[in-house]
């Protein structure tokens, strides 16, 4: 089979500004090519989603964003900064988050000292050390939001290290956005998390401001299809094809990598 | 100048011999082992025993120490050190260093502070002077040329069993990934207590081997467990030719560097080390690929 | 909010125990003179092992050699108060300040690299000294150590005396100091940065936090904190020598630090007064042998776990849950 790989720009992107752009991205291990040639733009404001079959490089793909990895080949933009050589820290600090598929916690803190940690590095104030964590109103205030929001101010005394997986991923997602994400990645975010829950965490993503611009990383199609107005399809480390909900469900290309033979990809 | 090679080179090779087994346990069970220097101490002064209260010749006494230091290690795998892979390295780091006190303190209750001399055989003494009065004058030392000999074939034979044979390959399956090692098949239990017990034979025949040369007292696991984790942090823990090289470098270091610049003693090597660390921190021959 | 906020700051609160604690060490070079050298003796290793639990138990690092920094503040603070004048506060502040530069120069070694490089490297950095201090010995005395050194009085008012009881108010009052300071730093958001480093390294990192800059800076301070401790010993016992950089000073407070607790701020004095009486009363009994018990506490110690040792509650119930990758 030939796969047709078809343009990226122009066709059902709306007019809002491209926050984050990879342009020829190539990332080679040794023999193995693991990127090939990506070429991907997030709109300002997108709720954007990343699909493909296991192995097809998804998670490569962020870790060459967020500069856990460096490429290859290619390019990345950040709201029209090239930070291709730049440090991942610094990348947070420009407002480029992502979220890990295996949790990545602070085992020994309990998740108020982690988000409000995580806040007063926000804020800038991560470098004070004559005043206790806490003393900042504006810190615990935000901490507060948080913990609502992601239902964990019951736990939030808790060691991390004893909390339940469900609060856990929770709390991978809270400490994302604690740090004031412009550009969120989220690498299967609702992996382990129980079906009642779910939707709720995605809503509560797809919620928030028009100036956050998401893109996530998921397997389940309901949500996907539920939470993205565009869609990129990642195959064996290549762009396959990208376009909105509707296209890729009708698109015979991907329903053959999914499905193996043609067949509506349901949703809804 | 060729004479300092030369015992550079022994001192390189002996060296070797003594720290490999460190080498190959903390690639394959990640187990950062302090008390590494006690199995040597028992390998040499199982031979002092032997030789002055026993009468067992010398050349005997090396294959003994081996297995003893080899079954110590053993045991003490199975016993001690199993529960310990899973720890933080603080904690090893920890256990080992106690283990190496204890093993200091006994061997001075038992067998007294001082320095244990070793009688060599009369074969293994002696001198052979090459080309004296040349520029290229070399003074070789029988024993250093036995040696030298003896661990060479020692090297030959590790690389053979490791690249020829099934348990060489089971062996660097472990290495490189454990669990997945586990997942094919191999017996990886068995595979750890095997190369443990090796581990610390060989270091016991070098403890042996090494007493004339390197001097044999309560306090050697300490003394040479920094030589050690040299050739081991320089070397890296992915083969055996890079902690051999990295051991040869170091005994060819220390020596021409105690007789060139004598004022300045060990300093040269500690800083060769520091400046090969922070040049390349995964040390000096690291394969690509595998774990870190 | 408010409840939020309390449950934040409890932890930095000074709690009713801690000024009675003081308040003992302070009154003990008083109650009980002829114990006054102890008293110091305990007051100048706790500090030691306060400035490597800033980066053990705070940071995560691995440090065999941090009596690198103990030894150069030592000496420094010998020569200065040798060659250039006797003031005790100056000279601790000179120490300080050599140790602190020396721990900027090496942090730039222990950015990389696994535990083990780590290890060998800070271990390689004290040898270093050691051998430089042995072979400069025009400067340091080499094995005979710096012998000499006279400390003016303390704030030009108190004479150092004979009893050590000077020299144990000093210390303990230099140890408090850098304690409450110590203490606010890992209150702070900067010391809760710190802890997650030490946690998990790469979910800092995509947090913002700068890994190698904080690591740098905190290995940085505690140089300093045990450049002071070395400072101390060479003022209050008028000299210094080589053993000051040596492995078993190193160990040995490592060792302190374990017993006491890793990770709280007053295990560092808690173990170094418990290793302190223990290392006499044994040394009482079997002198050679000291070696061997530590040996064997060690590796008990270790194979129970530290952490059920260390919480006598915890020997009745189930082992720690195993943390999973999650």
């Amino acid at each position: 089979m030939v796969w047709q790989t078809k343009s990226t720009t122009g066709f059902g992107m709306s007019s809002a500004p491209i926050v984050l752009k990879t342009e020829g991205l190539v990332k080679k291990f040794g023999g193995i090519t693991a990127t090939q040639d990506v070429n991907l733009s997030i709109a300002q404001g997108a709720r954007h989603a990343l699909i493909g079959p296991n192995g097809a490089g998804k998670t490569t793909l962020i870790n060459l964003m967020t500069g856990v990895l460096e490429p290859t080949e290619g390019r990345i933009t950040l709201e029209g900064v090239d930070i291709t050589r730049m440090a991942p820290e610094q990348r947070v600090q420009r407002g480029l988050v992502r979220t890990f598929q295996i949790n990545q916690l602070f085992a020994s803190m309990t998740p108020l000292e982690t988000l409000a940690m995580v806040v007063s590095q926000q804020q800038g104030l991560g470098g004070r050390w004559w005043q206790p964590l806490g003393a900042n109103r504006k810190v615990v205030e935000r901490c507060e939001q948080l913990l609502s929001l992601f239902r964990l101010t019951e736990v939030m005394n808790q060691r991390t290290e004893v909390l339940a997986y469900g609060k856990r991923r929770l709390l991978e997602m809270a400490i994302a956005l604690a740090c004031e994400p412009r550009v969120l990645l989220l690498d299967e975010p609702v992996a382990g998390v129980p079906a009642g829950e779910r939707e709720e965490l995605l809503h509560t993503v797809a919620a928030l401001p028009a100036n956050v611009s998401v893109m996530l990383i998921e397997h389940d199609m309901d949500l996907v299809f539920d939470f993205a107005t565009r869609i990129t399809v990642l195959v064996n480390g290549a762009v396959l094809t990208e376009g909105t909900p509707q296209e890729i469900a009708n698109d015979p290309q991907v329903k053959s990598v999914y499905l193996g033979h043609s067949e509506e990809l349901t949703h809804g | 100048m060729l004479t300092l090679l030369f015992d550079g080179i022994a001192y390189g090779m002996l060296l070797f011999i003594l720290a490999v087994g460190l080498s190959v346990t903390m690639g394959l069970m990640n187990f950062i082992n302090l008390a590494h220097g006690a199995f040597a101490m028992v390998g040499g002064y199982l031979t002092v025993v032997l030789m002055q209260r026993y009468g067992v010749p010398f050349l005997l006494c090396l294959p003994i120490a081996f297995a003893g230091a080899g079954l110590l290690g053993a045991v003490l795998e199975r016993t001690l050190y199993r529960p310990m892979y899973k720890k933080p390295h603080l904690d090893q780091v920890l256990f080992s260093i106690g283990l190496a006190f204890m093993s200091v303190a006994a061997t001075d209750y038992f067998m007294g502070s001082q320095q244990q001399i070793m009688q060599l055989p009369d074969g293994l003494r002696g001198r052979t002077e090459l080309g004296t009065g040349g520029p290229f004058e070399l003074g070789m030392g029988h024993y250093r040329l036995f040696i030298i000999a003896v661990c060479a074939a020692l090297t030959v034979g590790l690389q053979y069993i490791l690249a020829k044979t099934r348990f060489g390959s089971r062996l660097r399956a472990s290495v490189d990934d454990a669990r997945v090692a586990a997942g094919l098949g191999i017996n990886v239990n068995v595979v750890f207590a095997a190369t443990f017990a090796v581990g610390s034979g060989l270091a016991g025949l070098g403890g042996a081997l090494g007493a004339e040369v390197l001097g044999l007292d309560p306090t050697f696991p300490l003394k040479f467990m920094v030589y050690f984790l040299i050739v081991v942090a320089v070397g890296g823990t992915s083969s055996i030719t890079g902690p051999l090289l990295a051991a040869l470098l170091l005994g060819v270091a220390d020596v021409a560097g105690k007789y060139y610049v004598p004022k300045l003693g060990a300093f040269i090597v500690y800083s060769l080390m520091l400046v090969i660390l922070l040049w390349r921190p995964q040390g000096l021959f690291v394969r690509t690929g595998g774990k870190s | 909010m408010k409840a939020m906020q309390d449950s934040l700051l409890a932890p930095s609160r000074f709690q009713a125990w801690e000024p009675l604690l003081w308040l003992l060490a302070f009154a003990a070079p008083w109650v009980v003179p002829g114990h006054a050298l102890i008293v110091n003796e305990i007051a100048i290793v706790a500090l030691f092992a306060l400035s490597l639990d800033l980066i053990l138990g705070y940071a995560g690092v691995v440090s065999l050699g941090h009596a690198a920094f103990f030894g150069f503040g030592a000496y420094t603070a010998a020569l200065f108060a040798k060659l250039v004048m006797p003031d005790p506060l100056t000279g601790l502040l000179v120490g300080m300040a050599g140790a602190t530069v020396l721990g900027a120069v090496c942090s730039l070694t222990i950015l990389r690299g696994s535990d083990l490089t780590r290890l060998m490297v800070t271990l390689g950095m004290a040898l270093i000294l050691l051998e430089l201090a042995n072979k400069l010995d025009w400067l340091t005395g080499g094995s005979d150590g710096l012998q000499g050194v006279v400390m003016g009085p303390v704030l030009g008012r108190f004479e150092f005396d004979l009893m050590g009881q000077t020299a144990a108010w000093y210390s303990l009052s230099v140890l408090l100091g850098l304690f409450v300071l110590a203490r606010r730093w890992v209150h702070s958001p900067l010391g809760a940065t710190l802890k997650a480093l030490r946690d998990n390294p790469l979910r800092a990192m995509a947090i913002g936090i700068n890994v190698q800059l904080r690591l740098a800076v905190v290995y940085t301070v505690a140089a300093g904190v045990a450049g002071a401790a070395g400072a101390l010993l060479a003022q209050t016992s008028g000299f210094a020598s080589l053993d000051v950089f040596a492995l078993d000073r190193s160990a040995d407070v490592m060792l302190m630090l374990v017993i006491g607790g890793v990770g709280w701020l007053y295990g560092g004095v808690l173990g170094a007064v418990v290793f302190k009486l223990l290392h006499d009363v044994i040394s009482g009994i079997t002198p050679q042998y000291w070696t061997f018990w530590i040996g064997l506490f060690l590796v008990v110690l270790v194979l129970v776990g530290r952490d059920r040792l260390l919480k006598p509650r915890s020997w009745f119930g189930k082992p720690k849950a195993q943390r999973d990758s999650a």
